[in-house]
C-alpha cells in the first residue's frame, strides 16, 4: 500500500471517506461510492492494488457470491485476504475490497460475467474459477453465447491465470478453453436448457449422463481432474472426501464447494484442512438465513433466474410444507417477468403456496397455468401469519429478497 | 381442423428459446384443455425434421447466433414452408419473427437470408429497445389492445404482402410507429417471451385459425388482471 503513487494512495483515501459517508447515510455498506471515487481519482487504481498479490476472480450466473465466500473461508489459513463480500461485483466494488485490506496478499474477488475481460486485463489475476452460464434477466444482463466468446477470448490474452472451471456446463467449458491451463472440475449441471447446442460450431450436442459433445465437431467435455459426485469429492490424486458437512444446503452448494476445493489447492491448501472452514459457512448475505418470526421459522432462499429456482426447489422442506414465493420487477431484478414461464413450478403442487411481491399477479397467472393452488397476499407478512407455526421456506428474487431481509433483521 | 388433435409444434426449443418462450405453448394447452379440445404439443429439435401436419407453429426468440443457425435449419429442412403453405398457424416473437422474413440483420449487422414466410425485411437498429410495449391491433383482426415486453435491436420494414399487427401506443416496436406484421394466418411480433400469458384473445385468435370454429369463453380473471395492470403501469 504504501509503495502506492501518491495520487493513488489519496484516491484510496478519499474513497474510504466517501464509503463511510454513505454508511453513515445508511446507503448500504459504501463500497460502490468509495470505489467509484477512488476510480475517478486514478483510473488505473484497480490495477496497481492489485500488484503484488494472489487473486482469485470468481464469476459465473448462479452462486458467484456464495461460491467467493467458501473460497475465502478456506484461504484464511494462508493470511488475510481480501474479498468483495458483500456482492459489489463490478471493479468500483473490487477497488474498494482491496483497499480495504491493504495488507492482505490474497484476494478473492466475486465478478459480474460481464466485467470478467476487463477486471481480467487490469489485474492480471492468478486464478479465475467459472462456474455456469445460463438465461438470467435479458433486459440488462448480456446473451451468454456472446458472453462466453468474451471470456474466451480475454483468457486467450492472459497466459499467466490458471482456470478452475465446471466442465459439466458445455458453454463455461468453451469460455474456459481459451485459457493456457484449466483445471477442469466436474460440478454438475442440472439446467441445461442453454446447452443443447454446440457453442464451437452450433451442432447439436449429445448428452448421456453427464458427458457431453458435439455431434459435428471434435468439443467435447474434457476428462475432470475432480469429480462431484451425489455429495462426495474427489480430489486429482483420488482421494474421496464426503461433503456431508457442509452447513448450506442443497446439490448448487455441494457443486460451488467442490470448485472452492479446487481453487484453494491451486494455493496449497488441502481439501482436508478447506473442508472444516467451507462448513463453518452458514449463510451469505442472507441467503439461506433463518429467521424466527412468531413462532416461524422462516428461510430466506434466493432465486434470481431459471436455474437459480431449479436450486431453490432442490432444497426446500418437503412437501406439505409452506411456501411463499415474491417476486419483483425491479432493475436489479431485471423488469421482465418473461423468465418465470421458463420455471417448471409443478414441483410446487401438494403444497400451501403463497405469493406476493410487485409482481404478484405475474406469478398467479403462472402458477395457475402449471395448476398449482395458490393465495395472493399483499405482503410477506399476510403469509408468514397465516400459515401455522413451524417452518416456512421464501423464495424471493433480488429486491424481494432484500425487502424481506430489512423487515425481518438483516443477519449476514 | 384436418385431424382429431390439434397438434401444437414449437420449433426449435434448443436455438429459439430464450426468455420464457415455453410460455405461449403453455397459455394454448391450457386454453385447449379448457375447453375439451384434445391437443398434443412437440417440441422440434434443430437436429430433427420440421413435422408438415401440425396446427400451431411456435417460434421464439435468440441471440444472434442461433437465429441465424435456425434460419439455415428450417430453410434447409421445408417443413414449416409445407406446413405454412397448407394453410397452418404460425406464431413468431422476436428473432422468429425477424426470421420468418425475406431477410434479417446477422451478428455484425450483416444481411442474412430469411425463410420468407412473412414480407418482411429486418436490419439492426441503433438503439436496442426495452421495456413494456402497447399496440392498438389491426381492426380486422377484431381484439383488445396487446401488451407484452420487448427487447430487440432490430427494425423492420413491411413489404405490401404483409400487414402490420398493431400501431404503438408505448413502445417501439417495428421502428415506424407500427408492431409486428401478419399475413393469412402467420403472425410475428416484437412482443418477446412468453407474449400470449397478457393477450388471452391473440391466444384464442390462434386457435380459432386452427380449428375453425369460434372458442367458449374461459375464466381469465388472472390474465385480465394482470393486463390491466401493466396497461395501467405505462399508460397512466
Amino acid at each position: 500500500m504504501s509503495d502506492l503513487p501518491l495520487r493513488s494512495q489519496l484516491a484510496v483515501a478519499l474513497g474510504r471517506t466517501a464509503a463511510k459517508m454513505s454508511r453513515l447515510a445508511g446507503r448500504g455498506d459504501g463500497s460502490v461510492i468509495g470505489g467509484r471515487v477512488g476510480l475517478a481519482l486514478d483510473p488505473e487504481l484497480l490495477t496497481r492494488l492489485a500488484r503484488d498479490r494472489k487473486l482469485v476472480l470468481v464469476s459465473a450466473t448462479n452462486g458467484k457470491t456464495t461460491t467467493t465466500r467458501l473460497i475465502t473461508a478456506a484461504m484464511t489459513p494462508l493470511g488475510e485476504v481480501a474479498t468483495n463480500a458483500f456482492g459489489a461485483n463490478m471493479p468500483t466494488g473490487h477497488v474498494s475490497a482491496l483497499a480495504a485490506a491493504p495488507d492482505a496478499r490474497y484476494g478473492v474477488l466475486e465478478c459480474d460475467e460481464k466485467y470478467v475481460p476487463m477486471v481480467l486485463a487490469e489485474t492480471g489475476a492468478n486464478v479465475v474459477a467459472l462456474m455456469n452460464l445460463s438465461r438470467d434477466q435479458m433486459d440488462r444482463a448480456a446473451e451468454i453465447w456472446l458472453l462466453a466468446g468474451k471470456w474466451r477470448k480475454a483468457l486467450e490474452t492472459s497466459p499467466q491465470s490458471h482456470v478452475v472451471a465446471n466442465c459439466d456446463d458445455p458453454l463455461v467449458t468453451w469460455g474456459a478453453s481459451g485459457a493456457k491451463s484449466v483445471t477442469w472440475v466436474a460440478a454438475g449441471q442440472h439446467w441445461r436448457e442453454d446447452s443443447w447446442c454446440c457453442p464451437e460450431c452450433g451442432g447439436p450436442l449429445d448428452r448421456d449422463d453427464q458427458d457431453w459433445r458435439c455431434r459435428q465437431c471434435t468439443f467435447a467435455r474434457p476428462r475432470p481432474d475432480w469429480v462431484l459426485h451425489g455429495d462426495v469429492v474427489t480430489a486429482p490424486d483420488g482421494r474421496s472426501f464426503p461433503l456431508t458437512g457442509l452447513s448450506l444446503p442443497g446439490r448448487a452448494n455441494r457443486s460451488n464447494a467442490a470448485i472452492a476445493l479446487a481453487v484453494v489447492a491451486q494455493f496449497g491448501v488441502q481439501p482436508e484442512q478447506a473442508l472444516p472452514l467451507l462448513a463453518q459457512v452458514k449463510s451469505v448475505a442472507g441467503r439461506y438465513t433463518t429467521v424466527e418470526h412468531e413462532g416461524r421459522r422462516i428461510r430466506l432462499l434466493l432465486s434470481k433466474n431459471p436455474a437459480g429456482w431449479l436450486e431453490a426447489f432442490d432444497v426446500l422442506q418437503p412437501a406439505p410444507g409452506p411456501v411463499v414465493l415474491s417476486i419483483n420487477a425491479q432493475g436489479p431484478d431485471g423488469r421482465d417477468t418473461s423468465w418465470l414461464w421458463d420455471v417448471d413450478y409443478r414441483i410446487l403442487r401438494g403444497r400451501p403456496v403463497w405469493v406476493t411481491g410487485e409482481r404478484r399477479i405475474d406469478m398467479a397467472v403462472r402458477l395457475e397455468a402449471a395448476e398449482v393452488p395458490f393465495t395472493v397476499v399483499d405482503d410477506i407478512e399476510q403469509a408468514v401469519m397465516a400459515v401455522p407455526p413451524g417452518h416456512l421456506d421464501v423464495i424471493a428474487n433480488y429486491t424481494a429478497f432484500q425487502n424481506i431481509r430489512a423487515r425481518y433483521g438483516r443477519v449476514v | 381442423m384436418s385431424s382429431d388433435r390439434l397438434k401444437i409444434v414449437w420449433i426449435y426449443p434448443d436455438l429459439l428459446s430464450t426468455y420464457g418462450d415455453q410460455g405461449n405453448t403453455i397459455v394454448l394447452e391450457r386454453r385447449a384443455k379448457l375447453r375439451g379440445i384434445p391437443y398434443e404439443t412437440v417440441h422440434v429439435r434443430s437436429d430433427q425434421p420440421v413435422p408438415t401436419d401440425g396446427h400451431v407453429y411456435l417460434l421464439g426468440g435468440g441471440e444472434d447466433r442461433p437465429q441465424i443457425l435456425a434460419a439455415q435449419r428450417l430453410r434447409a429442412d421445408g417443413g414449416l414452408h409445407r406446413a405454412a403453405e397448407r394453410g397452418a398457424v404460425v406464431f413468431a416473437v422476436c428473432a422468429g419473427y425477424q426470421l420468418l422474413g425475406t431477410q434479417f440483420g446477422g451478428e455484425e449487422g450483416q444481411p442474412v437470408q430469411g425463410l420468407g414466410l412473412l414480407d418482411i425485411t429486418s436490419g439492426r437498429g441503433e438503439r436496442r429497445a426495452v421495456g413494456e410495449i402497447v399496440g392498438d391491433v389491426a381492426p380486422e383482426l377484431n381484439m383488445p389492445r396487446i401488451t407484452g415486453f420487448e427487447n430487440h435491436q432490430g427494425v423492420t420494414r413491411l413489404g405490401p404482402g404483409a400487414r402490420p399487427l398493431a400501431r404503438v401506443v408505448h413502445g417501439v416496436g417495428n421502428g415506424d410507429g407500427y408492431e409486428g406484421a401478419y399475413a393469412g394466418r402467420i403472425i410475428g411480433t416484437y412482443m418477446h417471451g412468453p407474449a400470449l400469458v397478457r393477450n388471452p384473445a391473440l391466444a384464442d385468435l390462434l386457435l380459432r385459425w386452427a380449428i375453425g370454429q369460434d372458442l367458449p369463453p374461459i375464466d381469465d380473471t388472472w390474465a385480465n388482471r394482470l393486463r390491466e395492470e401493466r396497461l395501467n403501469a405505462v399508460l397512466s
